[in-house]
């Protein structure tokens, strides 16, 4: 019964969906579905916030290596929700001045936006740049020549990244006009228009009939693995 | 060799259930896709209720008003019963899904099915291996999305597979999730792969967590952990965006042994460039049925197989018939052949 029930739900929740995109009438019925997938997900949220809170309340308690980073997390936890949900800072909507809370979180200048602006995106650019460095290593491995298939790929990424800047322009750019074919922002172009596309299309057309194949064995309840597979 | 099955009654009665209504769909969505596109004026239907005939000035000389028609103007219009724009994507589904059954039905009928061979899931066994004799653990990620994206539930079709074989090796498996939805279903996923392995004692929830539904919040975290605690193993299955290749680059400096899959075209030739394996687009999501080995599931990758053969016949026909109509572009059997090819493909 654990099963069924959840393996059901998926098929009609599934097959509702699949009508409401090709029947107007039944546009409804995947809008509440979705709604409905809305609704689960921010009860599941709590359970989220429970799992954080308990996996770093234990480690706390176990005085566990790094535990002072487990006060940082909660206390940064506590605070944001506390700001949050009292909306400090926040002043009430225009439209609706006798409600205190009616302003949102959003607003300029309140304590929620101050944390998100001053705190969030800051950390946030910071990971975001470490890419930088990953992209740099990622290709100086990728970029070995040492077969014919990476000095292809190797000669390729140098068209490409050269065809893209200005380097590419001051290098091939006397040639002339009968040969403009082979300056390097025309090759680059040439490169990602047509081996690029064909070869990214292929992996489209792979993953659409993927996706399709997939849907259906959740949808006639062949592939159980994410119920944790057997029979139900 | 022959493959049989002992099916329980009630199952094989569920299933024929499911296949029937499945049918009965597909044939109602059929029919309603044609009664439509017979209309031909690709006109949308106004139910004669809402019909309101616009009375004529009076003031219009007699010999106008004899050539003038009654405009009809619809005040709540009636929606269609079936969006015409999607017939050919209708086909599609039809078509996909027809093929699948037959393959399902021919597998099971015992007809043998050659699959050819994913070397990243042939890895599988021999990375969980790895990771238990290291004594190290394995980390699993199922990328950043909810249960609502398909990628993130073909992770979680995978986290299955290899939840089951590291509870057989008695490995252990770390699965930190991005969305709290997702942490219960892979909860779920694990204590039930536990279960069937026989090893529902090694089963422990804390090792299935949610982090934070922040990009990169839960980046730092996860590569945190694997700079701390080194997985043996690391999987990346499920959707992924800029954190692909932080998360690749960072298990290849610790020297884990990584396998990926993903949809995210743009993010694959990260994967391949710093992962030991990567399932490219399809292969990702035949990897749980592949895993399985059922001939039920196995039959669905020959429907899959079938369909891309009808795309690839679709892709020369098209090229050979631009091909032609650049030479000779007044052909008509050419244009018709291509005009037909572009509705077949909803252009």
């Amino acid at each position: 019964m654990k099963r069924i029930i959840p393996m059901w739900i998926a098929i009609i929740g599934g097959f509702a969906m699949m009508l409401s995109s090709f029947v107007p009438l039944a546009e409804s019925a995947g809008e509440m579905f979705a709604d409905v997938f809305n609704v689960v997900a921010a009860i599941a949220f709590v359970l989220g916030a429970g799992s954080l809170a308990k996996q770093h309340l234990e480690k706390l308690s176990r005085r566990d290596a790094g535990w002072g980073y487990s006060i940082i997390t909660l206390g940064s936890f506590l605070i944001t929700l506390f700001i949050g949900l009292l909306k400090i800072g926040i002043h009430p909507n225009p439209s609706f001045p006798q409600a205190a809370y009616s302003g949102s979180n959003d607003a300029e200048g309140s304590a929620w936006s101050w944390i998100y602006e001053y705190m969030i995106t800051p950390l946030t650019s910071t990971m975001f740049a470490l890419l930088a460095f990953f992209v740099a290593s990622a290709a100086f491995r990728a970029f070995r020549a040492k077969n014919t298939e990476a000095i292809l790929l190797l000669v390729t990424a140098f068209i490409v990244l050269l065809g893209r800047t200005f380097a590419g322009v001051v290098l091939t750019g006397w040639f002339p006009d009968w040969a403009s074919g082979l300056r390097l922002e025309n090759l680059s172009i040439y490169v990602m228009q047509v081996f690029n596309t064909a070869g990214n299309r292929a992996i489209m057309i792979g993953i659409a009939l993927g996706v399709a194949a997939t849907g259906l064995r959740i949808l006639f309840g062949i592939d159980r693995s994410w119920l944790g597979g057997g029979d139900a | 060799m022959r493959i049989t099955h002992k099916i329980p009654r009630r199952i094989v009665t569920n299933q024929s259930c499911k296949r029937v209504a499945a049918f009965v769909f597909m044939l109602m969505c059929y029919a309603g896709a044609f009664a439509f596109e017979t209309r031909g004026d690709g006109s949308v239907p106004i139910a004669p209720t809402a019909r309101i005939v616009v009375a004529q000035n009076t003031s219009t000389p007699p010999q106008e008003s004899a050539t003038s028609t009654p405009v009809a103007v619809s005040a709540t219009p009636a929606r269609p019963l079936f969006n015409s724009e999607k017939t050919a994507l209708l086909l599609w589904i039809v078509f996909i899904g027809a093929a699948v059954t037959v393959s399902v039905w021919l597998a099971k009928s015992g007809r043998p099915i050659r699959i050819r061979r994913i070397a990243a899931l042939e890895a599988v066994d021999n990375a969980v291996g790895r990771a238990t004799e290291m004594g190290r653990s394995i980390l699993f990620v199922p990328g950043i999305q909810d249960m609502d994206n398909i990628q993130t539930v073909a992770g979680l079709t995978m986290l299955g597979r290899v939840a089951k074989t590291a509870a057989e090796y008695d490995a252990t498996i770390e699965v930190p999730t991005c969305r709290s939805l997702v942490m219960e279903a892979a909860r779920d996923t694990v204590r039930a792969s536990y279960l069937s392995a026989g090893r529902a004692d090694g089963f422990s929830a804390d090792r299935i967590t949610y982090i934070t539904d922040d990009q990169f919040g839960y980046v730092a975290h996860v590569v945190g952990s694997m700079v701390r605690e080194k997985p043996a193993t690391c999987f990346y299955m499920g959707c992924f965006f800029a954190e692909s290749l932080i998360f690749a680059e960072t298990g290849n400096a610790i020297g884990a042994i990584q396998i990926a899959g993903t949809a995210e075209s743009s993010q694959l030739p990260f994967f391949v460039a710093a992962c030991d394996y990567t399932l490219i687009g399809e292969e990702f999501f035949a990897a749980s049925a592949y895993l399985s080995g059922e001939p039920a599931q196995l039959g669905t990758l020959r429907g899959q197989d079938v369909g891309k053969f009808a795309v690839g016949v679709l892709i020369v026909l098209g090229a050979l018939a631009s091909t032609i109509l650049i030479v000779t572009p007044n052909s008509a059997p050419v244009v018709w052949f291509f005009d037909i090819l572009q509705k077949v493909l909803g252009g």
